[in-house]
């Protein structure tokens, strides 16, 4: 067991560990990548790595910095034009995991990355959709990676760019909705996932040495725990050293 | 024909502009003349605005951006965009979809009709601040979809490895919603990194991603997609678009940025000459594709 590891180490880790071998999966760059790298070289080694870009069955033999990287061209199985990806990828239900990062996300798995404030006169105005919507809409799972924190993490987002588990007091369904949505948020303290029943994000597994109490401190909501709550096991030292070493050497992402 | 005739040619004061790309072939060249010809009250159409529309609407040429990802991937913001929506410089009007709406709006575009139907936007907020996004009744399961209107570029600038003299232009790599956009679009410039004999084009016509029977004018422009790349010429400049977000966030050195890189060069290859050591450090590796049978 390795004693020092960083917390994006640990999220990405935690993030290849939700993967299963055979999945296909629509990834993210940054911490996404890295961890559907990881679960490639570690448990998953037929996993399918589909980039929006229209990159599929991408084998980048060097870290990508952008989505449209051609590294993720050179080798990969097909590369399809972004109609194709969104319509016979994405809207006809081939996506098993869609990753996605938030700048907010509340109580109920909504995810904004519009703007901060008001849409009209944004405070802070971030980049918008790209695919997130539809990912969060047709991806028959998707998983949230992002960090703790009070501003992250309020009651409700100042904008729904990415539809959660319920919305405007409505639960998603099919057909207008046919994945599950954000089903599970991976933080730097532990892991959130969605009540079957409500929709609800709930506490479901920490990280070492993190309390439930202190967890809590990082959402803007009376954080309902799990009973079955899990203790994740700490990155083993091949997964580290898988990371440190190959996948992101110059800490381009894991810093 | 050069890139200032084309330009001066098929891009006018008002257009609907389309330079797309994704990620890969973004035609930074015909951008910068954009800029050096001080067109105006454009409409600046693409999925991923990038550094070149950033630097569009620093330079003034934007009335308005039609966009669905507005970030320097994989670095950060655009800032010149950030300070016109933010409201701290002369605003531009903004119109927002999501990727697949933006691919869907070239895809009616280019088959001619005034819509185009997909399963998406329910439980956005997207519908709500663009009244664009609307929805339709199935006329044969009763579903609610989502439409958006069909979207005809005045003009759409396609940067491609090679091309014949008529703009038969084949793309390899990353293809992005660029034959969608050039179908929907009046006019269509091409610009290549080679330009080849047509006999090229017919030994391998699969390859060929827009017809030189839509295009109104072919320039070549080696290095043309620099910061961006063209696979198997250049690699993506990344360290660009890293050192942009330091440019683009102090309005000072992005306008001392166009001062050097755009109105102090009168083309591409002043631009790259400008640039001593870029084509060493970003020239493509080989990975050479072998040819198949087209025989029968």
């Amino acid at each position: 067991m390795a004693s020092e590891y960083t917390p994006n180490e640990i999220m990405a880790v935690t993030a290849a560990r939700a993967l299963t071998n055979g999945d296909v999966v629509f990834v993210g760059i940054g911490l996404p990548n890295l961890a559907c790298n990881l679960a490639r070289a570690t448990h998953a080694p037929d996993l399918v790595l589909i980039y929006e870009s229209g990159a599929v069955g991408a084998v980048p033999e060097r870290l990508p910095v952008s989505i449209g990287d051609p590294a993720l061209v050179t080798g990969c199985l097909m590369v399809a034009s972004m109609a194709d990806v969104f319509q016979y990828m994405l809207q006809n239900g081939r996506i098993g995991v869609g990753f996605l990062g938030a700048a907010q996300i509340d109580r109920w798995g909504n995810i904004n990355t519009t703007v901060i404030g008001d849409y009209a006169t944004p405070t802070v105005r971030l980049p918008g959709s790209g695919g997130a919507a539809e990912i969060a809409a047709h991806a028959r799972r998707t998983i949230v990676i992002a960090k703790l924190g009070p501003r992250t993490f309020p009651a409700s987002v100042d904008f729904i760019t990415s539809p959660g588990q319920r919305y405007h007091g409505n639960r998603r369904s099919a057909p207008s909705l046919p994945g599950a949505g954000p089903v599970m948020v991976i933080t730097d303290m532990g892991i959130l996932e969605a009540d079957a029943e409500t929709g609800e994000l709930e506490l479901t597994a920490l990280y070492p040495g993190v309390t439930a109490d202190a967890f809590s401190q990082g959402v803007g909501w009376p954080l309902r725990v799990r009973s079955s709550l899990r203790d994740v096991a700490p990155p083993t030292q091949p997964e580290l050293d898988l990371l440190r070493r190959t996948l992101d050497p110059r800490k381009l992402f894991l810093k | 024909m050069s890139m200032h005739d084309a330009v001066a040619a098929f891009v006018r004061d008002g257009d609907t502009v389309v330079i797309e790309g994704f990620t890969h072939l973004i035609c930074f060249a015909a951008g910068h003349e954009i800029i050096r010809q001080g067109r105006r009250d454009l409409t600046l159409c693409r999925l991923t605005p990038d550094l070149i529309y950033d630097q569009m609407i620093a330079a003034g040429c934007a009335k308005k951006l039609v966009f669905s990802w507005a970030g320097n991937p994989g670095a950060g913001s655009l800032f010149a965009f950030r300070r016109a929506v933010e409201g701290k410089s002369p605003s531009i009007e903004i119109e927002e979809y999501s990727h697949f709406g933006m691919v869907a709006r070239f895809s009616a575009g280019a088959a001619r009709l005034p819509f185009w139907p997909l399963r998406d936007y329910a439980g956005t907020d997207l519908p709500s601040v663009n009244p664009q996004i609307r929805s339709v009744t199935c006329p044969y399961t009763g579903e609610t979809l989502a439409t958006v209107p069909a979207l005809n570029p005045d003009v759409t600038i396609v940067h491609a490895q090679r091309a014949d003299a008529q703009g038969n232009a084949q793309i390899w790599g990353l293809v992005g919603v660029q034959k969608e956009a050039a179908f929907a679009s009046r006019h269509v410039i091409v610009v290549v990194e080679e330009l080849v004999d047509e006999s090229v084009v017919r030994a391998d016509p699969n390859r060929t991603v827009v017809p030189g029977m839509i295009v109104d004018a072919v320039v070549v422009e080696p290095w043309g997609a620099h910061p961006s790349y063209a696979q198997g010429y250049y690699d993506r400049d990344n360290d660009f678009y890293v050192s942009w977000e330091a440019i683009s966030r102090d309005p000072e050195k992005l306008a001392r940025y166009l001062d050097e890189f755009v109105y102090g060069v009168s083309d591409r290859a002043s631009y790259l000459a400008a640039h001593p050591g870029l084509q060493d450090r970003l020239r493509a590796a080989s990975r050479i594709a072998p040819g198949v049978n087209y025989g029968f």
